[in-house]
């Protein structure tokens, strides 16, 4: 498949990792901020080839793990009204809410429907004018520009029964948050490919100032992972921290220009809670007042929320890069894909879900992984 | 979540408004909302994120970093060959 196959080429591969090995002379800790690198980073065994003195320490980039539990209970709430037809992405759905998941609410007769395109859930509204059609909005800045374009198309068609429970969340101030923490050890970033095709490469460069740390923008294949790596090496073997950018062919330097005029018009930036980790300033998207009649937080009153997490659950650590998912005691044991206890567990991008299909069980330091 | 497919796009058109379009997953053909890509044209590759296309793929950057990929270690290999060659002279 065109612009897929050829970043996936053994012999190519090989000889990345042979330059790899070849430029590095020290021990170094790159973290990928986003889930869905981690995934091709596990399945394709690149952590455990790299050089020993390489650690790739998995970021906080899956939007599932980092819903914030009191959002996933208002969605259970939601979801279980009579006239409500819940529409979410496929992951969403055995995403652990305090006492129950989205699957659940839908096994005890709750109308929830997965969907492929957030445009799905604004036809669905079209479709059931008698219904009121809820679409849970999560994300990165890669998925914000579809749901902003849903909020649009829902007022363009006059839909009052359309409404969105927002969540997004974004990626540099999660970088920030992680920089400051007392505890991090993340030396060089590979950024997410997806997230710099919205937004540009522009919001990063304050950012290696600010920390001296390098930002490599890297794709998702295991070419364009090991380039960033490559990449990420060098700078740090010369003692350099720039931004560069690994993943030119599908990420230009302003970013998607149009998808970032309709993201301003219809989202302002918020304080938000990620799950796992606690409130980063700044560092989500909520409708913006203009829009606030489709904002389902708004619209159902879903009254107190009290939530309860796991409490042997260490999905926090893991998010944050302290722990690997395979030092976690309950690993595999008492949580597994279908009985998760932390969302890291469910979504297809989660670095536990990643440990997990890829078979991962053997304890990391007894293979070398994580040190 | 950011999972994004390449695609070559087929068809352009409107529907309610919006620009939408056909787009060819290696014989998988997907309608896909256009919106953010206004200059896009018919034969273009393009990824595809949750039904919208998000940006452009381009051709020469894409060529250009393959071509890096191949380069890599061969200026290398060419040094240490010419290292051994003087050795021996």
């Amino acid at each position: 498949m065109k612009y897929l196959d050829e970043y996936r080429d053994p012999e190519l591969a090989q000889r990345l990792f042979a330059e790899i090995r070849r430029i590095t002379t020290r021990p170094w800790a790159i973290m990928e901020v986003c889930g869905g690198q981690t995934h091709s980073i596990i399945r394709n065994g690149i952590d455990q080839l790299l050089p020993k003195e390489i650690e790739l320490i998995h970021g906080p980039g899956c939007p599932v793990c980092v819903t914030p539990l009191e959002i996933i209970d208002k969605a259970l709430a939601i979801a279980s009204r009579p006239n409500v037809i819940f529409c979410s992405f496929g992951d969403m759905l055995r995403v652990p809410g305090s006492a129950k998941d989205l699957f659940r609410i839908k096994s005890e007769g709750g109308d929830v429907r997965v969907v492929y395109s957030p445009l799905d859930a604004v036809r669905l509204a079209q479709q059931h004018p008698d219904r009121e059609v809820v679409f849970f909005g999560i994300g990165f800045e890669t998925t914000a520009p579809a749901n902003a374009m849903a909020v649009l198309q829902a007022h363009r068609l006059g839909l009052r029964n359309f409404s969105m429970l927002v969540s997004h969340v974004l990626v540099p101030p999660a970088i920030s948050a992680i920089m400051e923490s007392p505890t991090n050890r993340v030396q060089g970033f590979l950024a997410a490919g997806h997230v710099c095709s919205v937004m540009g490469t522009w919001q990063y460069q304050p950012l290696v100032e600010r920390y001296r740390v390098p930002i490599v923008v890297t794709g998702f294949e295991p070419l364009d992972v090991l380039e960033g790596i490559r990449r990420v090496i060098l700078q740090l073997e010369s003692g350099r921290a720039e931004l560069d950018n690994a993943y030119e062919r599908a990420v230009r330097p302003e970013g998607n220009v149009a998808a970032q005029q309709v993201l301003s018009e219809v989202f302002e930036v918020t304080d938000r809670a990620w799950r796992g980790i606690g409130v980063i300033p700044q560092s989500g998207w909520r409708l913006r007042d203009a829009y606030r009649a489709y904002d389902a937080e708004a619209r159902f009153a879903v009254g107190d929320i009290q939530t309860r997490e796991s409490p042997i659950c260490r999905s926090g650590e893991v998010l944050q890069g302290m722990l690997k998912p395979n030092q976690c005691p309950a690993f595999g044991k008492e949580c597994t894909p279908r009985t998760p206890l932390g969302a890291t567990m469910v979504s297809s991008e989660g670095a536990c879900a990643a440990y997990y299909q890829y078979g991962r069980f053997i304890k990391a330091e007894e293979v070398g992984v994580a040190r | 979540m950011c999972l994004g497919i390449p695609g070559q796009v087929k068809e352009i058109y409107e529907m309610n408004g919006i620009r939408m379009g056909k787009v060819d997953f290696n014989g998988i053909v997907k309608e896909v909302c256009l919106a953010y890509l206004p200059d896009i044209a018919v034969g273009d590759y393009t990824i595809v994120h949750v039904g919208f296309a998000i940006t452009r793929l381009d051709e020469q950057s894409a060529l250009e970093t393959l071509a890096l990929f191949q380069s890599i270690g061969l200026l290398d290999e060419e040094l240490r060959t010419d290292a051994a060659e003087e050795e021996a002279a």
